[in-house]
């Protein structure tokens, strides 16, 4: 539980004063600082180097023509007219769009409510509960490509489980029916989110000050009521995380379309429209980060508030 | 740590009515757990058959004869112990330094005050959040150029190098144990340190020999998420590493499939092969794997 508890407020740091302009902190020797300067020094450089550097070079190279084979002379810039030709002419990206946001929603709606479900009823003394919660968080620790093979095992044509107990005449594919298969995929991606929703309402409900729901009885509200007028709103922390977590996951989707058919015909998402320009047909580097922009602006859309919420906290202190 | 994964359980009343309402409860949740398990077991039967017994009956039927043949056929023909090997060779490393590295920086920046602190956490945390994909194109260039002697890496690039993945999978994970890290640290009473650095302890034994070893109950969670994440990874080992014989398993699914053809009892036990490391981590480091995630969506 300790996670979930208020941390003890940290109180005047014990550690040195912060360092002052122009004077030497007395409380650290020489050798403790070059230490202490290296431990919090190289992982930044190597985080900086790998990590944000090349996201800034993403936000760069949208602004230009290249093929990724030949040296940076050239590269030609080009100013906006990547982002002018994603929004108006390429024809794989609106489409894309709108299966990411499908995605989202999806994922927003189905495992959310499913997982909610299952901590609300798991969240009690409840014999096998242990084993209930095995069964369910399985499926997390699987890979999203593995989950694709697994899944492409159920939903093939031929012999598949789905069309075998369905037992229509006429077998439905799929997989291979660009109208269904982007809703075929999303139950294989929910089948392993909703574990991981679960897991974290489970800790949210545990974290709730029973003292909280045993006052709103008293009052004389009902189990429902209780649950959506207190028990719900006093989760905030963990719904805020429960979105976040969703958001990111609907934006990297891509293993698993990948493994399934390379993120073609109705399966297209953004993160294939990057990376086809690296490993797949297209080689345009200018225009794939065009898009690679468009997902950091969307993911820093919730990245920022979220980071004002859990940081906020520590800034008051 | 630990008691994270289990509220207190309160010795209840002996005996508890069967209620109607409780059998409803359990039957709901086997049916729903039958259903989650239900992918997993179907792929463990299609992968158990002969290839003549469901090419002839189809998979919806009842088995003339169970095998494992599947497996070990899978097993040859896919290669894997190679694709292991090169897994084992990305993933043992890295899990390590991003340990080793992370616990630093959350060492620093939990014991003591800088101006940057919380800039500092932040920009590990929001990296961490990032989609690949805004990283993976200039990646994947920085990479072609950076040239390496080749005991380094035999390609003398980083690209088709395992170490050109492990140096992403440290930036890139470290975020979020940095994060988890940090929270647990705070949690330690500050006069231990301050105890410590008057006996005149150096900063480093500080953080070796007295808050690490505190540590212990988190860094078992993270290297156990840690492990099945770095094990999972598909992206980077697909961009990063272009010579098929160099990727790990998980990356080499993709090349698996056509070696194996349409023989869908081959795919599944190829599948629950692959499948197999991380299944094995999670029955036995559950405990460890589900207080990894709920102290990562926490604050402390």
């Amino acid at each position: 539980m300790t996670a979930l508890q208020e941390k003890p407020k940290a109180v005047a740091p014990n550690g040195p004063p912060p360092r002052r302009r122009g004077k030497r902190a007395t409380a650290l020797a020489g050798t403790d600082k070059l230490v202490l300067a290296l431990m919090l020094g190289v992982p930044t450089v190597v985080h900086l180097l790998f990590v944000w550097i090349p996201t800034l070079g993403s936000v760069a190279l949208s602004f230009s023509e290249w093929n990724g084979i030949g040296g940076f002379e050239d590269i030609e810039w080009i100013g906006v007219g990547n982002y002018v030709e994603i929004f108006t002419e390429y024809p794989r990206f609106w489409p894309a769009v709108q299966h990411n946001l499908i995605w989202l929603l999806f994922l927003l709606v189905v495992p959310t409510s499913a997982g909610l479900l299952l901590a609300v009823l798991l969240d009690r003394e409840l014999r096998f509960s242990r084993i209930y919660q095995s069964a369910l968080y399985m499926p997390m620790v699987l890979s999203l490509a593995l989950v694709g093979f697994i899944w492409q095992l159920i939903y093939t044509p031929d012999g598949g489980l789905l069309n075998s107990v369905l037992g229509l005449d006429k077998p439905v594919d799929w997989i291979g029916d660009s109208d269904i298969n982007l809703y075929a995929v999303l139950v294989a991606a929910a089948w392993r989110h909703t574990g991981y929703i679960m897991l974290l309402y489970l800790a949210g409900l545990k974290s709730v000050d029973p003292a909280l729901k045993e006052a709103a009885a008293l009052d004389g509200a009902s189990a429902s009521q209780t649950f959506f007028r207190v028990t719900f709103p006093v989760m905030k922390p963990v719904n805020i995380v429960v979105a976040v977590v969703t958001v990111i996951e609907a934006l990297r989707a891509f293993d698993i379309v990948y493994v399934i058919n390379k993120g073609r015909n109705g399966l297209e998402l953004l993160s294939v429209l990057v990376t086809d320009n690296i490993i797949g047909e297209a080689s345009r580097i200018g225009r794939g980060s065009a898009v690679a922009v468009i997902l950091l602006t969307i993911s820093l859309g919730v990245i920022i508030p979220y980071l004002y919420q859990v940081f906020s906290k520590e800034n008051r202190t | 740590m630990t008691a994270t994964l289990e509220r207190p359980s309160v010795p209840a009343k002996k005996t508890r009515p069967v209620t109607p309402a409780r059998i409803a409860l359990h039957v709901f949740l086997i049916l729903t757990c039958l259903m989650t398990l239900a992918p997993l077991l179907w792929a463990v039967y299609a992968s158990l058959r002969t290839y003549d017994d469901t090419s002839v009956n189809g998979y919806f039927s009842i088995a003339k004869s169970l095998t494992f043949d599947n497996f070990a056929k899978a097993w040859e023909i896919g290669d894997l112990p190679h694709f292991y090997w090169n897994t084992f060779l990305i993933t043992v490393p890295a899990l390590i330094i991003t340990l080793v590295l992370s616990s630093m920086v959350a060492f620093g920046v939990s014991r003591f005050s800088f101006k940057f602190n919380i800039a500092l956490l932040m920009l590990f945390t929001a990296g961490n959040l990032l989609p690949q994909q805004v990283i993976v194109t200039p990646l994947w260039r920085l990479y072609r150029l950076i040239e390496l002697p080749v005991w380094m890496s035999e390609s003398e690039s980083l690209i088709d190098s395992p170490l050109g993945v492990i140096l992403i999978h440290i930036a890139f994970q470290m975020g979020f144990c940095t994060f988890v890290l940090s929270n647990y640290m705070k949690t330690i009473p500050y006069e231990l340190t301050e105890a410590a650095r008057v006996d005149g302890a150096s900063v480093f034994r500080q953080y070796w020999q007295l808050t690490l070893p505190l540590c212990r109950p988190v860094l078992a969670a993270l290297a156990t998420l840690e492990f099945t994440w770095i094990y999972n990874d598909f992206l980077w080992a697909l961009v990063l590493i272009q010579d098929g014989d160099k990727m790990p398993v998980t990356s080499a699914l993709q090349n698996l499939k056509g070696t194996f053809f349409t023989d869908n009892n081959l795919i599944a036990a190829g599948s629950l092969l692959v499948a197999l490391p991380t299944l094995v981590v999670f029955f036995v480091l559950q405990r460890q794997f589900v207080g990894g995630l709920t102290l990562g969506s926490t604050k402390g």
